[in-house]
C-alpha cells in the first residue's frame, strides 16, 4: 500500500468533474479603488458638498487675505470706532479701535485656521505613528505606550489645553503645541484599535507567510486600510480643534494682539456688547460656521466611507 | 461586584500616579525658574539659591516628586503665590461653585439630550428626526464661550432680565439654591448645557435605533404589547449607556469650564484657573489642575462600576 | 501553463520520496490566561504534545470538534504563532535552522484560511494580492502580475473579468479560488488548508474541493487539510488524525479510521454525522455535552467524562498513541494490550 499516491476518492454525493466555469454571468464592470466609491459618493451627499465648499471658500479667503482685504486690518480710528454693520465705509463694521471688521475678520481666518488646523495635521502624524507602532507590534511596547496615552486621557481635553498652555505661557507656537498633545492620544487610541483589528486580519498573516518584511506589510497591507478610519477621525477632531485654538487665544493664551485672530478678536470686543452687540458677536459667528461645516464634511466622510460588501 | 471595584481600583491606580505625575511636571514646563514669578528682579544669587534650598528645587526631580506627593496625600497642594493662603482652600470653595454649575448643566443637557435623541430614534428619518440631528450638530459644533455671549447680549443687554456675571447679587463667591441666586445660574447652565445635550442626543439617538431593530422589539410588539410598554423596554436597555454617558459629561463639564467661567465672572475652578494662569500663580495652576483631573479619574471609575452593576450583559470579570 | 507546472524544481526534494515532508514531534503550545483578581497564572492547553508525519504527495486530515487545537496546529508548523515546545522538521531539516531558515520554508509552504474575505486585503485588486508574495521575493511587477493572471485562469476565474476586481465584489467560493491561486503563487511542496472550504455553500463546496485534487496532481503537490466535516476529509484524505483537546487520539489511512474507527471519541464522532442511509445507522451514543476546559484537562484519558467504555483505569492512566495495526495508531486503554482495562486484547507475545 502507498501512502505518498493518492487513492480515489471514495464516492461522495457531489457534482464532480472537471473544474466549472463560473456560475454568475455578470457583466464585466471596470472597478475603482476603495476612494473612488468614497468621493463619488461625497459627491453625491449634498450636506457634505455645501459644507466643503464654505470650508473651500474661507480657506482661499483667508490664504488670500493680505491681498483683497478692502482696508488695513491693522489701522483704527480713533474717530469711528464700532461702526454698525452696514456702514458706508465699513461694510462689516468697526471694532472697538475703528479697525475695519471686514478686513480683519478676513486676516484673522488666517491665523484661526493655521492654529486650528496644523495641531490636528501635527497629531495625526504623531498619533498615527504611534499608534500603529503599538496596534502592530503588540505586547510591552502595546501596554507602555497605551498606558501612557490612558494618562493623558484622564484628562478632559479642554482641561489639558488650558493646563498645558497655561504652564508653557502664551504664544502661537506654545498654543499649536498644547493642542497637539491634546489630540495625539486620542489619534494614537483609535489608529491601536484600528490597526489591532486589522492585524488580526488573515491577510496579514497571509502575507507573513509570502517571507514579507514587518515594514513591507505595514506599507502595502497595513497602512491602507488603517488611515482611511484615522484620517475621518481626524477630521472630525478639527472642528474641536479650531473651538480650543480660539477659546485659548479668547483667554489670552493664544495670539497676542494686535495680530487678528477670531478668538481674540471676540475677547476685545466683549466690552462693545451693549454697544454694538452685532459686530462684537462677528467673529465667534466665524468660528462656528468653520467649526459646523467641519463637522458636517466630517460626518458625510464617514457615511460614506462605510462601503463594506 | 466587589472583587470587580477592586480590580478596577487596581487599573486606576496607574492612571492616577500618571496624573500626578504630568501634574507635578506641569510646574517645570514653565519657562525658567518656577521661583522666578515669586522673587524679585533684582534678587541676587545667594537669595535665589537660598530659595531654592527652601523650597527644595534644588533636589533631583524624582525626589522633588515624591516629597510633593507626599505632602498631596496629606491634603498639603502648597501656598498660592498670589493672595498667601493654602492651595486647598482656594481650590476647594471654587470646586464646589463649578459642580453645582455642571451638575446644574448636565442635567438640562441631559433632560433636553434625552427627549431629543428618543424622538429622533423613534421617528428615524422623520423631520423630528432630522431637526433633532441639528440640535446635536449645533451643540457640538458652537464655540460655546461665545454662544454665552450671544445670549448675555440678547438676555442681560437687549431684554434685561437676567444678570451677565457674578453668582449672585452680594457679588460674593458662594451660590445658594434661593431665587436671587437662581438668577445668576441660568445663562452660565444653558450655555454649558448645551454641548452634552449635543453628545446625549446623538448617542441616545443610536442607542434607541439599535434597540428597536433588535429582534426582542418585535417579539414583544408581535405578543400584543403597547407601545407604552415597548417605550419602557427601550428605555431600561439604554438607561445603562445614557447614565454613564451623563456622568463622563458631567466629567469633561467640570473640566471644561474654564472658558464659560471666564466669560460669566462665575467664581469656580475655570475663574480661578484663569487668574492662576496670568498671575502665574503656579502653585495654584498645579492644585487646581491636579484636583479637576482626578475628580474625572474618580468620576471615570464610578460610571464604570455603576454600568457594570446596571447592566447585566457586562461581565463582572 | 507550462511554465507553472514545469516550475517546480524537483532539486528541492532532499530526503527522497521516502522522507515525510512535515515531521511534527511533540508539539506544544500553552496560552496564557489571567483568571480572577490575584492573577493566578492559568494556561490554555491549545496544543499539548501532538506527533504526526505527512508523507509526500499525500493528503493528511485533521478532524475534530471546533477548540481541539486543530487551527492551532496549522499555524504553529506555518510558524505563525511560536511553538513553546517540541521540533518541526520539513523535508528531513528542522524549520528555521541554519540549513532552512524561515524564510525559506515559508517560501515552500502555504496556507488557505476558512474567512475568504478576511484573507483578502479589501484594497486590494485579486491579481495584486495573488502577485505580493512573487514581487516579495523578487519577481518584477510585470512578470508576477502575468502570473497571478495565469493562476486565476488556471484556479477558474477569468483574468479578463476578474483581474482587477476587488475582494467584495467577488462570491465566497471566488475569493477562495483566488486564495488558492495566491497560496500556489510561491510554487510550494505543502499547502496547509485551514478549514479551506467550511465557509462554503455546499454546491461551491465540492466545486472547490474537484479543483484542489485537480491542483495537486497537476503541481504536485501535499495537502494538509484540516475540517471538522467527516464527509469532506473522507472524501480528500489519504490520511486522517483525530484531535481531542489538544492531543491526537487516532491517526491512520482514511479509509480505515473512518470506517472502522478504534477510538471512542471518533466513533462518535462518526455516530453523530447524519447518514443517509437507514441501514447504516450506528448504535453508538453520540457525544454528549461539551469539550471539557482545556485549562483544566481532565486526569487520566482526557475523553474519560464523555467516553462509554470508561472504566477505573482511564481516570489515572494517560494512553500513549500505540500501533493496532502498522499503519493505524489509538491513544485508547481498552485498545492497548495489558492496560487493565477490562476491553483491552490480550497480550501478544511476539509482534
Amino acid at each position: 500500500m502507498s501512502l505518498a499516491s493518492p487513492t480515489a476518492p471514495p464516492v461522495l454525493d457531489i457534482a464532480g468533474g472537471a473544474t466549472p466555469a463560473l456560475a454568475t454571468p455578470d457583466a464585466f464592470v471596470p472597478s475603482r479603488g476603495f476612494w473612488g466609491q468614497v468621493g463619488s459618493k461625497l459627491l453625491r451627499d449634498p450636506v457634505a458638498m455645501i459644507a466643503a465648499c464654505v470650508i473651500l471658500t474661507i480657506v482661499l479667503v483667508a490664504v488670500f487675505s493680505p491681498w483683497i482685504t478692502p482696508m488695513d486690518p491693522y489701522r483704527g480710528s480713533m474717530l469711528r470706532r464700532l461702526r454698525p454693520i452696514g456702514d458706508s465705509t465699513y461694510l462689516l463694521g468697526s471694532d472697538e479701535l475703528g479697525r475695519d471688521m471686514l478686513s480683519r475678520l478676513m486676516l484673522g481666518g488666517r491665523l484661526s485656521l493655521f492654529i486650528g488646523v496644523t495641531p490636528v495635521i501635527l497629531a495625526f502624524v504623531i498619533g498615527s505613528g504611534i499608534g500603529i507602532l503599538a496596534g502592530y507590534v503588540g505586547g510591552w511596547l502595546n501596554t507602555v505606550l497605551m498606558r501612557t496615552v490612558d494618562v493623558f486621557f484622564a484628562f478632559p481635553s479642554v482641561l489639558l489645553a488650558i493646563a498645558l498652555s497655561g504652564a508653557l505661557g502664551a504664544g502661537i507656537f506654545n498654543s499649536i503645541v498644547s493642542l497637539t498633545c491634546v489630540f495625539v492620544p486620542q489619534i494614537a487610541r483609535v489608529a491601536e484599535s484600528v490597526t489591532t483589528q486589522i492585524r488580526s486580519r488573515d491577510y496579514v498573516d497571509a502575507a507573513r507567510l509570502s517571507g514579507a518584511s514587518t515594514f513591507t506589510i505595514l506599507r502595502v497591507q497595513v497602512l491602507g486600510n488603517v488611515l482611511g478610519p484615522i484620517f475621518v477621525y481626524a477630521t472630525s477632531l478639527i472642528s474641536v480643534s479650531m473651538i480650543l485654538a480660539s477659546g485659548l487665544s479668547f483667554l489670552g493664551l493664544g495670539v497676542k494682539p494686535p495680530e487678528p485672530e477670531w478668538g481674540l478678536m471676540l475677547n476685545t470686543l466683549r466690552t462693545a456688547i451693549y454697544v454694538n452687540p452685532l459686530v462684537a458677536a462677528l467673529p465667534g459667528l466665524a468660528i462656528f460656521i468653520v467649526s459646523i461645516s467641519f463637522n458636517l464634511f466630517s460626518d458625510g466622510l464617514r457615511s460614506a466611507m462605510e462601503v463594506k460588501a | 461586584m466587589l472583587s470587580f471595584i477592586l480590580q478596577r481600583l487596581l487599573t486606576v491606580t496607574p492612571v492616577a500616579i500618571g496624573v500626578s505625575i504630568v501634574c507635578f511636571l506641569l510646574v517645570h514646563l514653565a519657562p525658567g525658574d518656577p521661583l522666578s514669578a515669586i522673587l524679585p528682579v533684582d534678587a541676587t544669587q545667594e537669595t535665589i539659591d537660598a530659595m531654592r534650598t527652601a523650597y527644595g528645587y534644588d533636589k533631583p526631580l524624582p525626589v522633588q516628586y515624591v516629597l510633593w506627593l507626599w505632602h498631596v496625600l496629606h491634603g498639603d497642594l502648597g501656598i498660592s503665590i498670589a493672595t498667601g493662603r493654602p492651595v486647598v482652600q482656594e481650590v476647594g470653595r471654587a470646586v464646589v461653585n463649578s459642580l453645582i454649575l455642571a451638575f446644574v448643566a448636565t442635567l438640562i443637557g441631559f433632560t433636553f439630550g434625552t427627549f431629543f435623541g428618543f424622538v429622533a430614534g423613534y421617528f428615524r428619518n422623520s423631520v423630528l428626526d432630522r431637526a433633532a440631528s441639528a440640535i446635536s450638530v449645533f451643540g457640538v459644533s458652537v464655540p460655546h464661550y461665545w454662544l454665552g455671549m450671544v445670549l448675555v447680549i440678547v438676555f442681560s443687554a437687549q431684554l434685561g432680565w437676567l444678570p451677565p456675571t457674578g453668582a449672585g447679587p452680594d457679588g460674593s463667591g458662594n451660590w445658594r439654591p434661593d431665587l436671587d441666586h437662581l438668577r445668576y445660574i441660568i445663562l452660565p447652565a444653558v450655555t454649558m448645557s448645551v454641548i452634552p445635550m449635543g453628545v446625549i442626543a446623538r448617542t441616545i439617538r443610536a442607542l434607541v435605533g439599535d434597540i428597536l431593530a433588535q429582534d426582542f422589539v418585535g417579539a414583544l410588539r408581535a405578543k400584543g404589547m403597547s407601545e407604552f410598554g415597548v417605550f419602557k423596554h427601550v428605555v431600561k436597555n439604554a438607561a445603562p449607556t445614557a447614565l454613564a454617558i451623563m456622568g463622563l459629561q458631567l466629567g469633561y463639564l467640570l473640566g471644561g469650564s474654564i472658558l464659560i467661567e471666564t466669560v460669566f465672572a462665575w467664581p469656580g475652578t475655570g475663574f480661578l484657573l484663569n487668574a492662576a494662569i496670568f498671575q502665574r500663580d503656579l502653585p495654584l495652576l498645579q492644585g487646581s489642575i491636579l484636583v479637576l483631573a482626578m475628580f474625572f479619574v474618580a468620576l471615570n471609575l464610578i460610571v464604570d462600576v455603576v454600568q457594570t452593576a446596571l447592566d447585566p450583559r457586562i461581565e463582572r470579570g | 501553463m507550462s511554465t507553472l507546472t514545469g516550475a517546480v524544481p524537483t532539486d528541492r526534494d532532499r530526503g527522497g520520496p521516502g522522507q515525510p515532508l512535515l515531521t511534527v514531534e511533540g508539539l506544544v503550545k500553552h496560552f496564557p490566561v489571567k483568571k480572577g483578581l490575584g492573577g493566578k497564572k492559568a494556561v490554555v492547553r491549545a496544543v499539548d504534545g501532538v506527533d504526526f508525519g505527512i508523507l509526500k504527495g499525500e493528503t493528511l486530515g485533521i478532524v475534530g470538534e471546533s477548540g481541539c487545537g486543530k487551527s492551532t496546529t496549522a499555524r504553529l508548523i506555518m510558524g505563525l504563532i511560536a511553538h513553546d515546545k517540541g521540533d518541526l522538521l520539513f523535508d528531513g531539516e528542522r524549520i528555521g535552522s541554519r540549513a532552512l531558515p524561515l524564510r525559506e520554508f515559508r517560501a515552500q509552504t502555504q496556507m488557505v484560511f476558512q474567512d475568504s474575505y478576511s484573507s483578502l486585503n479589501p484594497r486590494m485588486t485579486i491579481e495584486g494580492s495573488i502577485a505580493f508574495g512573487p514581487q516579495v521575493h523578487g519577481v518584477p511587477k510585470r512578470q508576477a502580475i502575468e502570473r497571478a493572471r495565469s493562476l486565476l485562469a488556471r484556479v477558474g476565474l477569468e483574468p479578463a473579468r476578474f483581474a482587477a476586481r476587488y475582494p467584495h465584489e467577488l462570491s465566497g467560493g471566488q475569493r477562495q479560488r483566488v486564495n488558492i491561486a495566491r497560496a500556489l503563487a510561491l510554487e510550494p511542496r505543502l499547502v496547509v488548508l485551514d478549514e479551506a472550504v467550511s465557509a462554503l455553500d455546499k454546491s461551491v463546496e465540492a466545486q472547490v474541493l474537484n479543483l484542489l485534487m485537480d491542483l495537486k496532481q497537476e503541481f504536485n503537490l501535499t495537502y494538509l487539510f484540516i475540517s471538522h466535516d467527516l464527509n469532506v476529509v473522507r472524501f480528500i484524505c489519504d490520511r486522517v488524525a483525530v484531535m481531542y483537546l489538544g492531543q491526537v487520539v487516532e491517526i491512520g489511512p482514511a479509509d480505515t479510521v473512518l470506517a472502522n474507527p478504534a477510538h471512542p471519541y471518533t466513533a462518535a464522532l462518526l455516530s453523530s454525522m447524519p447518514s443517509m442511509d437507514p441501514d447504516a445507522r450506528t448504535q453508538v451514543a453520540p457525544l454528549a455535552g461539551d469539550p471539557p476546559n482545556p485549562i483544566d484537562p481532565p486526569p487520566g484519558c482526557r475523553f474519560h467524562p464523555r467516553c462509554t467504555l470508561v472504566e477505573e483505569v482511564c481516570r489515572s492512566v494517560v494512553p500513549p498513541l500505540d500501533p493496532v495495526d502498522p499503519l493505524h495508531r489509538v491513544a485508547c486503554l481498552a485498545r492497548q494490550p495489558g492496560s487493565g482495562h477490562s476491553l483491552a486484547p490480550m497480550m501478544t507475545v511476539a509482534a
